[in-house]
């Protein structure tokens, strides 16, 4: 599926720097409904900040961003979620203090009509989403703060699916998981997929990546070294435009003995 | 997948007992920080009272001590949102000061010459309504400096402490003002001041009703929801504890009299026989902390100012990555500083009948021992209002406590500071011990 579809979302030609340092250099890339495109390269490639200005946590110096063929302005995380763009961040950005429905809810509140917040409701609606993601989840009434790792990538993967997103951002979604709970967010990604939702998925691991995606894009010290579609690359030719940043048609016999060690 | 949901929120109805007093707390799910602190204040004033041979928790020393307490209290409700979101707030003093001196300066001469003499009717609400308004303006200024232009907090009040005083000066040309009007004076408690036995009863009812209203009402809406419950008798429990509570100071505000002279005065004016006794009830400025407290803890709890205010401490960028506008909710925990600062200033021209140059002076650091106290944390995110208030009552008990057995106010402070270091410390001992249960 997919492939035929036109982009839920298009980013041209992105920057973004910080002070010197060019994180993000002249990125375009797209996404097509129930499709993921896995998105990889080493630490401090500009992944997550170019997944940042999709999801209006940082404005970028130039770039254009399309919303279903539309130019659209994301800037601030309001507009993105207007939009339908939910993001999983890397760091979570789970408020410690608060417990998981005052999370999941958290700028998006349950009130009775009066305008009070419905504790009760969000609690009620956050035992539902749990359940479908990690049925052992009891501490609904905790800070999050005492929760495990695991637990709490499980109410930022909440918090990002309970909204109807039609896109959404997974900024390294199952890095603090072990293998039960990673299935459990491989089937997820599944089940998202097919009901025609646009993941970008952050991952270190190649496996998942390759497992889960249509295409992958990759990124180089803040440029895109190019987007494949996976059935047309191996994990090695992956693996040197990771590390190598060079496109597979540019790759050498010799840089493949190399990256073999 | 609806299965597995299905049973274990099935599974989750059942809560696990711990043993132990600590577990029985537990279910009862009282702050277990807040009923610390309730300990600690009874053992503050009946320790007292012992030192004092049975004088000390005489009805009316009791109440003279709850309206002292009453002007810190009120401001300490919203140095805890201050706080709790990372921030400070230095300049309570100075804005007491000059809302007080506003006040009196209002009532003696400005009203006056804007054509408002001593007759027309309702002239010390205007009064007020403008003191109020002086004082949401400077916290705003504030608020703004500190959440759109990045200026730290500290720095900020700091100065406020510092230039707000000064203003004090110029528009009091460095003289006292006298000549309140007469309802204003109210403000301040006393005999007039409170509200008499027939309401305080009517208050105490309420209360107690309410107390069990409210744990109905929180019952059932778990029920509704198939949510885990509380055991039955730790409600029963809580209903007779709070109710009984709640009674009971209704019955000791009322066991407090008029000075028999002015009950005498009163009696021979309406025709009653001499002797008469007459309850005080609760003193008017009890009251209105009693509202600042049930109001600001709604705002902290009930409402999404709060519910933003508690995430920004907890996580600024979460906060900021949730779609809240941050800058916003710290602009108004300003704003309510300067209401809240309004509000004790005037309980504090009441109870002087005076604004004096130096009305307010020190109260930061009353009012944020107050909070921190009461459990509010410097790192962000953790305090509680109702925390903050019983705060205030145990660090005013002591040193009221220390007056009357006769420690004079340098012993006093020396009593204050190491209670503040004290309680501070026993709560992160307590925290690293991991037993806490914050929430
Ligand atoms: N807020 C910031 N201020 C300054 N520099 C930043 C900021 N955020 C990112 N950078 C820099 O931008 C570059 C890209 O960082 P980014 O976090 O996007 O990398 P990444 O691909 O997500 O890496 P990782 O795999 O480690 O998560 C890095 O050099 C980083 O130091
Ligand atoms: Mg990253």
């Amino acid at each position: 599926m997919g492939t035929s579809s036109a982009p839920v979302v298009e980013m041209r030609n992105v920057r973004v720097s910080f002070g010197g340092v060019r994180a993000v250099d002249d990125v375009t890339i797209d996404l097509r409904p129930g499709e993921v495109v896995g998105l990889v390269g080493g630490n401090g490639a500009g992944k997550s900040t170019l997944m940042k200005v999709l999801s209006g946590a940082q404005g970028p110096d130039s770039g254009e961003i399309r919303v279903n063929g539309q130019p659209a302005s994301i800037s601030n995380p309001r507009d993105a979620k207007r939009l339908g763009i939910e993001t999983i961040y890397q760091t979570l950005a789970l408020a410690d203090n608060l417990d998981a429905p005052g999370n999941l809810f958290l700028g998006r509140e349950l009130t009775t009509p009066i305008g009070q917040i419905n504790d009760a409701a969000m609690e009620d609606q956050t035992r539902k989403v749990m359940g479908r993601l990690n049925p052992h989840f009891k501490a609904f009434r905790k800070p999050v703060v005492s929760l495990s790792g695991g637990q709490r990538q499980a109410v930022a993967i909440a918090r990002a699916i309970y909204f109807n997103a039609r896109i959404i951002i997974m900024d390294e979604p199952t890095a603090a998981l072990g293998p039960g709970e990673t299935a459990q967010v491989r089937n997820l990604i599944k089940q998202l997929k097919n009901e025609g939702i646009g993941i970008f998925l952050v991952s270190h691991d190649i496996h998942d990546v390759f497992d889960l995606s249509e295409r992958i894009s990759v990124m180089y010290h803040g440029r895109l070294v190019g987007t494949v579609n996976k059935d047309d690359v191996t994990t090695d030719e992956i693996l040197g435009m990771i590390i190598l940043g060079k496109p597979p048609t540019k790759l050498t016999e010799k840089d493949i003995a190399e990256l073999k060690g | 997948m609806a299965n597995v949901a299905d049973a274990a929120q099935g599974q989750d109805v059942q809560v696990v007992p711990r043993p132990g007093l600590r577990g029985l707390l537990a279910q009862t799910e009282i702050d277990l920080r807040l009923f610390g602190m309730l300990a600690a204040l009874a053992i503050i004033l009946v320790g007292f009272n012992l030192i004092s041979g049975g004088t000390f928790l005489r009805p009316v020393n009791m109440v003279t001590l709850g309206v002292q307490a009453a002007g810190i209290a009120i401001i300490s409700t919203g140095m805890v949102l201050v706080i709790v979101s990372r921030n400070i707030d230095l300049s309570v003093g100075s804005l007491v000061g000059i809302v007080a001196m506003v006040y009196a300066e209002l009532m003696a001469n400005w009203l006056t010459s804007l054509g408002i003499g001593i007759d027309f009717p309702f002239r010390w609400a205007i009064a007020l309504a403008i003191g109020i308004a002086v004082g949401a303006g400077f916290g705003a200024l504030q608020g703004f400096i500190i959440a759109y232009i990045g200026v730290p907090s500290f720095i900020v009040t700091l100065g406020g402490l510092l230039s707000i005083r000064g203003l004090v000066w110029y528009l009091s040309n460095g003289a006292a003002v006298t000549g309140l009007d007469p309802t204003f004076q109210l403000f301040g408690g006393g005999a007039q001041g409170s509200i008499g036995g027939t309401l305080t009863w009517a208050v105490g009812l309420v209360g107690s009703l309410a107390v069990v209203g409210l744990l109905f009402n929180n019952r059932r809406r778990r029920r509704q929801y198939g949510f885990p419950l509380r055991p039955m008798w730790a409600e029963v429990t809580l209903a007779v504890a709070g109710s009984g509570a709640i009674l009971g100071l209704s019955a000791f505000a009322n066991a407090n009299y008029w000075p028999q002279g002015l009950a005498d005065q009163y009696a021979a004016a309406h025709g009653l026989p001499a002797g008469l006794q007459i309850s005080t009830g609760f003193p008017d400025p009890l009251m209105i902390l009693l509202g600042v407290t049930l109001l600001v803890t709604w705002l902290g709890t009930r409402r999404r100012f709060g519910r933003y205010v508690y995430a920004y401490g907890g996580n600024p960028d979460a906060a900021a990555l949730a779609g809240i506008n941050t800058r916003l909710t710290i602009l108004k925990t300003y704003v309510l500083m300067g209401v809240l600062c309004a509000i004790s200033a005037a309980i504090a021209v009441a109870r002087l009948n005076a604004a004096t140059l130096d009305v307010g002076q020190s109260y930061e650091l009353y009012v944020i021992a107050a909070a921190v106290v009461g459990g509010t944390s410097f790192a962000g995110g953790i305090g509680t209002i109702p925390g903050a208030v019983l705060g205030a009552f145990v660090m005013q008990s002591l040193a009221y406590g220390l007056a009357y057995i006769g420690v004079d106010s340098p012993g006093q402070n020396v009593a204050a500071g190491v209670v503040l270091i004290l309680a501070v410390g026993l709560d992160s001992w307590n925290r690293r011990r991991g037993t806490r249960t914050p929430r």
